[in-house]
């Protein structure tokens, strides 16, 4: 009997806040059967092990925003099969990417009163810079969505993963409709589905955590929302919160 | 790439340099050096990339504060939320009901055992145990694995339970819960929490057979305080050596100082460096604890006071105890209003607002301003990493010499230490100027 090949799989974090790493260490009911089919050869926060080399998979949380990021993703470029954009930061930057609007110099002084050890520039998903095979959206993504990467690259097929709007979830959940019935401020009809429409199942409006849905026209969605009484201001801050970077939400959030 | 990101360790006996330290949470390194006469140097270098939160969250609204300060960790997102929103609340004079704090109370426990559990089973058993990782463990340990993450899942679901998501909770706001969690899920994870409970004496007894290095440095130690419950969410700030004040003269009493060799700046409380954390609360707040927590301390060999930093573990594993009998009372105790809504903030001046919390890793500070329409003006957050930095470059000086005059492994005994401490370092990472 051979030994079957365990696929080999990195968990990097760049500028974010772990909480993607989270979601994976959340497999607490999958962990310990998912290592017998996969090794982790990269995994700071978990272990001491650090090989660099030959990744099947990598997850990559975090967006880039120093000069040993940039260069750090292009090796893990070039020695990774399958590139995974692991959550909103290492798609579109999230949260932390509202500082994109302001001026670096400006934000640092905010912070640090001697900003010249500082290397630090505007952040950008890891796509801005290298070509990536896998974006798994949300703050943090689902880890459904996680084992649907894994299993797929084990069975070499195409994941399958959701790219139509929340409100298909919330549909399924019978929740009532928020936004129509309830005159909230709700991002599901222009964001992305996977995380079970947990928002408006809890009595409030989407976020937009899981960042905008495939073809996402936020258009309709900003007058409706202007219908119902949305300042000017309130608008920006709500399309500039977790993916005011992306190409789908760029215009309405101000760029 | 690896001379940068890996684990670069040398030691000729003197010198210890591990650029990047494994099992904590973020990108940080230490540096030792000991002097021929047996004098140490230690730097905590924090290499994290900052994010500049406090910038940003000027120009938003106090609604969405908790949302976004959430997203400096996510280890200790529950933390950031019910801190942040406690400051704005304070700011707008908001007094929430009964219910809001005792479900506040139940998130931070789940926190705490999630954390604490991460903590002990995946970040420090390897070290005691010989091996790389919790998943290394399994295969000579496997019940222990499996209890550990049984453990962690729980705290993760009683979170999920309450707020709606583990990782960045969504129903907690200015004012309340968007929804109060049904009866029967709060009856199924009681049983739950009881089933741990019974099993949790052999998290005792594992944790109770290792060897922990002694540092007898006195220091001081903080925590926050309040008469009814060992406090997690709202208290007065008290320390060893006598402070005992308000929260929000909190700045008063705590100043900051950047180094120009780190991403976190660090803590001082008249010039001396402090240590905050699962230690510093077991013994500031030791009476407040259940007998059965109590117990656990006993059998652990905690013995009041100390000062020594390994002894976090310790106090990690009591604090567990604590939160399993503390999530299950106030389940039992629960009287839900399930028509209470989130009582609504007024803007209309222009205010500030501070609070002061327990993270699992210690104090945590939010401190906000904002203007008539209740938009951010300026922020200042101060979290348990920063508050430790001090203390943590203080501690491996004293650990250095005797390591090495006992001949022991520096590099390993250093990173033991740091990993006690259990650092979140995104979290350090960030910080305001006043």
């Amino acid at each position: 009997m051979s030994t079957e090949k365990k696929l080999r799989v990195a968990v990097y974090k760049f500028t974010g806040c772990a909480g993607c790493q989270m979601e994976f260490l959340r497999l607490e009911d999958e962990l310990l059967d998912l290592t017998k089919k996969i090794e982790f050869v990269y995994f700071m926060m978990a272990q001491n092990r650090d090989e660099f080399e030959r990744y099947d998979l990598c997850f990559v949380e975090g967006s880039v925003s120093t000069p040993r990021e940039l260069q750090e993703i292009k090796m893990i470029r070039a020695q990774t099969k399958t590139l995974i954009a692991f959550g909103d930061c290492a798609i579109t930057g999230c949260v932390p990417s509202i500082r994109n609007w302001l001026s670096q110099s400006d934000v640092e002084k905010v912070v640090y009163k001697d900003i010249t050890p500082i290397r630090s520039f505007r952040l950008a998903g890891i796509e801005e810079y290298v070509p990536v095979d896998l974006k798994l959206s949300g703050c943090p993504p689902h880890k459904d969505m996680i084992l649907e990467a894994i299993g797929s690259s084990l069975l070499g097929i195409r994941p399958d993963l959701r790219m139509h709007s929340i409100c298909m979830e919330c549909k399924l959940k019978e929740n009532v409709c928020i936004l129509t019935s309830l005159s909230k401020l709700c991002m599901g009809p222009v964001t992305r589905a996977g995380c079970g429409a947990i928002c408006p199942t809890y009595g409030r409006e989407c976020e937009g955590c899981y960042g905008p849905m495939s073809d996402a026209n936020p258009f309709p969605l900003a007058s409706e929302f202007r219908r119902l009484g949305i300042t000017a201001d309130d608008l920006v801050r709500k399309f500039r919160k977790y993916a005011g970077t992306s190409k789908e939400f760029r215009e309405v959030s101000g760029i | 790439m690896s001379k940068q990101n890996g684990i670069d360790a040398q030691t000729d006996g003197k010198k210890v340099e591990v650029c990047y330290v494994a099992r904590v949470e973020g990108q940080g390194g230490i540096n030792v050096e000991v002097t021929s006469i047996g004098e140490a140097k230690a730097k905590f270098k924090v290499f994290e990339p900052m994010r500049f939160f406090e910038a940003f969250l000027v120009g938003r609204k106090y609604n969405e504060v908790h949302e976004l300060t959430s997203r400096i960790c996510g280890i200790c997102p529950i933390a950031h939320q019910m801190t942040a929103l406690r400051a704005v609340e304070n700011a707008l004079k908001v007094e929430v009901t009964a219910q809001t704090r005792a479900l506040r109370r139940l998130l931070s426990l789940s926190a705490w055992i999630q954390s604490h559990t991460l903590s002990l089973y995946f970040l420090t058993a390897p070290d005691y145990l010989g091996f790389g990782s919790a998943i290394e463990i399994a295969e000579e340990h496997i019940d222990a694995v499996k209890q550990a993450l049984r453990l962690k899942k729980l705290g993760n679901d009683l979170g999920e339970l309450i707020g709606g998501r583990a990782i960045h909770p969504i129903s907690a706001v200015v004012g309340g819960f968007t929804k109060t969690p049904m009866k029967e899920d709060l009856a199924k994870i009681v049983l739950r929490l009881k089933r741990e409970k019974e099993d949790i004496w052999s998290t005792v007894d594992l944790f109770c057979s290792f060897n922990y290095p002694e540092i007898d440095r006195p220091t001081v130690l903080v925590a926050i305080s309040n008469d009814k419950e060992y406090a997690v969410n709202e208290g007065r700030l008290v320390s060893s050596h006598g402070l005992d004040s308000p929260e929000k003269e909190y700045r008063i009493h705590v100043q900051e100082k950047e180094v120009n060799y780190s991403n976190t700046k660090k803590s001082f409380i008249n010039g001396g460096d402090f240590l905050s954390g699962p230690i510093a609360r077991v013994n500031l707040n030791y009476q407040k604890l259940t007998p059965d927590a109590k117990k656990a301390a006993e059998q652990l060999g905690l013995h009041l006071p100390s000062y020594n930093p390994f002894m976090n573990i310790k106090a990690r594993v009591v604090e567990v105890v604590y939160a399993l009998d503390e999530a299950m009372r106030i389940i039992n105790t629960l009287r839900l209003d399930f028509s209470e809504q989130p009582i609504k903030a007024e803007v209309g001046a222009s205010c500030e607002g501070a609070a002061l919390t327990e993270a699992p890793r210690g104090i945590l500070y939010h401190w906000y301003k904002l203007d008539s329409s209740g938009i951010v003006q300026k922020a200042d957050i101060v979290t348990p990493t920063a508050h430790n930095s001090a203390s943590i470059e203080a501690s491996l000086c004293a650990l250095a010499p005797k390591l090495l005059k006992q001949g022991q492994d520096l590099t390993l005994g250093c990173e033991k230490l740091v990993r006690a401490y259990d650092p979140c370092i995104s979290c350090s990472v960030h910080v305001l100027r006043l």
